[in-house]
């Protein structure tokens, strides 16, 4: 390459440098881009949401990404992204320091175990539910079902969706070492292809390839979730960090209002929380709301 | 003036390449390596738990990670020892025995076998080895044995594609010659390119066993993910990276499970360069 190539390359390059920053600059003050990082369980939502608020907020950009609870959570806690979406109180996550985070509930999730069709079972006691999570029982022929081995299928360590469970299903006992998937969708996808397969999923991510089973012969419903008639639920937290910038509370202000509360959210599969009869404290302990 | 100019501006590029990349490469093990042994340092986990222990609960204090290892080093192991002769016997008919277009045809085409995102791997994994596992040894179908199969479809490409390339470096002129002395070519083969290729297809292999033993998306979407000691090739295991990509994300940066990840990390590391020494060291060996 000659040396005039050479230097008009150069040029060129610093050219598209320089207004690239100039770009970056002008957009600094309004900063129209927000990122939103965190729960599996929450991202569909969050992402739906998102689609909807940039057609109703001109020039937002919501970048809503996954990562699991405990990445939303030590993200915000750096003050790296905008929101930070967690299926668990910031409290309970060893490491974070939940004084210095703002909790947003913006919805509520309900969780419902899963069985593969060919068990043909319905309905679990919930001493059956724990007794299979825990290894006791290893034969669907225990409890009534077919003579076939009963196959866990459990979420990662640490996810949130685990802890809602094992915190609602278990009472402080160990699960059983059993296979673990990380996310709803191979869930969904393992437990209808398995035979004897049980695992649990967000209400969301149910259809009619499994079966949700009711506990007690309590069914996993939205009315059942608002009266903890159903225990397995938990808050989809978006904690923020400091002071918001415009779209920040914008997007929150979105998510909070009546029209995504009872339209999207609902028909995601989530409960509002605005529907529930009861609030649970970070400590799992369940008080009736006040009216 | 003007060479003198170029030369100047030629060895500052590499200069600074060179800069930049040992930077890199430097802060990579510095980080890699500071994270990985925090664990051992701040007492939360002993390196003898670590490397003999049988549970993996880092929540509860148990960092025993040697399952993950003996698992790892089970599905490299055994899918190298699959794909290994496969690869060379698809080499050498590649190189040496066919002189057919459909030879031109067979290394373009493993080249775009090379190139295919693993995840594409674990999906073909998930959707006919589970199956077709489970068909055959009943359970879930999920097993280091899906593992493996997932592992040696991958790396077939790969090693063969080395492989071919090492044959075809052997100069033409060893086997005129040898044939000249009345070798079959059968004997050519077996006595003159295999072993003047020799340090090339030990690099092939290992090559492979390195991308195998690295693999972590699709090998996690197959073998079942539990953390327990594997009895057999149909029991189901958790490697080193399935357990990092599954736990990276649901733990907090600076506490015991984060850290615990690290030193898997950092086992990786060191696997990494172990074999990368060793494909030095194989490569050497040809040059006597």
């Amino acid at each position: 390459m000659s040396k005039k190539k050479l230097l008009i390359v150069i040029l060129v390059l610093l050219a598209g440098g320089l207004s690239y920053l100039k770009v970056q600059a002008n957009n600094e003050p309004a900063r129209q881009k927000i990122t939103i990082v965190g729960s599996t369980a929450l991202q569909p939502l969050a992402q739906q949401v998102a689609l909807e608020f940039q057609k109703e907020y001109k020039g937002a950009q919501v970048n809503v990404q996954g990562g699991g609870s405990g990445t939303g959570l030590s993200q915000i806690q750096e003050k790296t992204v905008d929101i930070g979406n967690s299926d668990i109180f910031a409290e309970n996550k060893e490491g974070i320091d939940a004084k210095k985070l703002t909790d947003h509930k913006v919805a509520v999730v309900g969780l419902a175990p899963v069985l593969n069709k060919d068990i043909g079972l319905k309905n679990l006691t919930s001493k059956q539910l724990a007794d299979i999570f825990t290894g006791k029982i290893t034969n669907w022929k225990e409890i009534g079902g077919p003579d076939l081995k009963i196959t866990v299928i459990n979420r990662a360590q640490g996810s949130g969706s685990r802890q809602t469970f094992e915190e609602a299903v278990l009472n402080g006992k160990k699960a059983v070492n059993a296979q673990e998937q990380d996310s709803n969708g191979t869930v969904r996808k393992i437990v209808a292809n398995t035979p004897g397969a049980i695992s649990y999923l967000a209400f969301g991510y149910i259809n009619d390839e499994l079966q949700a089973a009711n506990i007690d012969s309590v069914a996993p419903t939205a009315k059942n979730v608002a009266t903890n008639k159903w225990k397995i639920w938990s808050y989809e937290h978006m904690y923020t960090n400091g002071k918001l910038n415009k779209v920040t509370k914008a997007y929150l202000d979105y998510i909070l209002s009546d029209e995504v509360q009872n339209g999207t959210l609902r028909d995601a599969g989530y409960v509002s929380t605005k529907q529930m009869k009861v609030y649970k404290d970070k400590d799992g302990n369940v008080h009736a709301k006040k009216s | 003036m003007k060479q003198k100019y170029e030369e100047l501006l030629g060895r500052s590029i590499t200069g600074i390449s060179i800069t930049i990349i040992c930077i890199l490469v430097f802060s990579i093990l510095y980080f890699v390596g500071a994270k990985g042994i925090s664990m051992f340092v701040s007492g939360d986990g002993s390196i003898v738990d670590f490397l003999t222990g049988t549970q993996w609960d880092p929540g509860d204090g148990l960092v025993g990670a040697l399952p993950m290892l003996v698992t790892s080093l089970m599905v490299t192991l055994t899918s190298a020892l699959i794909a290994s002769p496969l690869a060379l016997i698809l080499a050498i008919y590649v190189s040496e025995v066919s002189e057919s277009k459909l030879a031109q045809f067979i290394q373009p085409l493993i080249e775009v076998l090379v190139g295919i995102p693993s995840v594409v791997y674990g999906l073909l994994g998930l959707e006919v080895f589970v199956p077709m596992v489970r068909n055959a040894f009943g359970g879930t179908g999920f097993s280091i044995l899906t593992g493996v199969m997932v592992l040696t479809l991958m790396i077939l490409p790969t090693v063969t594609s080395l492989m071919i390339d090492g044959l075809k470096a052997v100069p033409k002129h060893y086997r005129t010659a040898s044939l000249a002395l009345g070798a079959t070519q059968l004997q050519t083969i077996n006595r003159i390119v295999l072993k003047a290729a020799r340090p090339a297809l030990l690099t092939a292999i290992i090559f492979g066993m390195t991308r195998a033993f690295g693999e972590a998306l699709a090998v996690q979407m197959v073998i079942g993910n539990v953390l327990v000691m594997p009895g057999s090739l149909l029991s189901q295991g958790s490697t080193l990276t399935s357990t990092l990509t599954m736990g990276i994300g649901n733990t907090i940066l600076g506490t015991l499970p984060n850290n615990a990840l690290w030193s898997l990390a950092l086992v990786l590391l060191i696997m990494a360069l172990f074999f990368n020494i060793l494909i030095r060291l194989v490569g050497r060996g040809g040059d006597n």
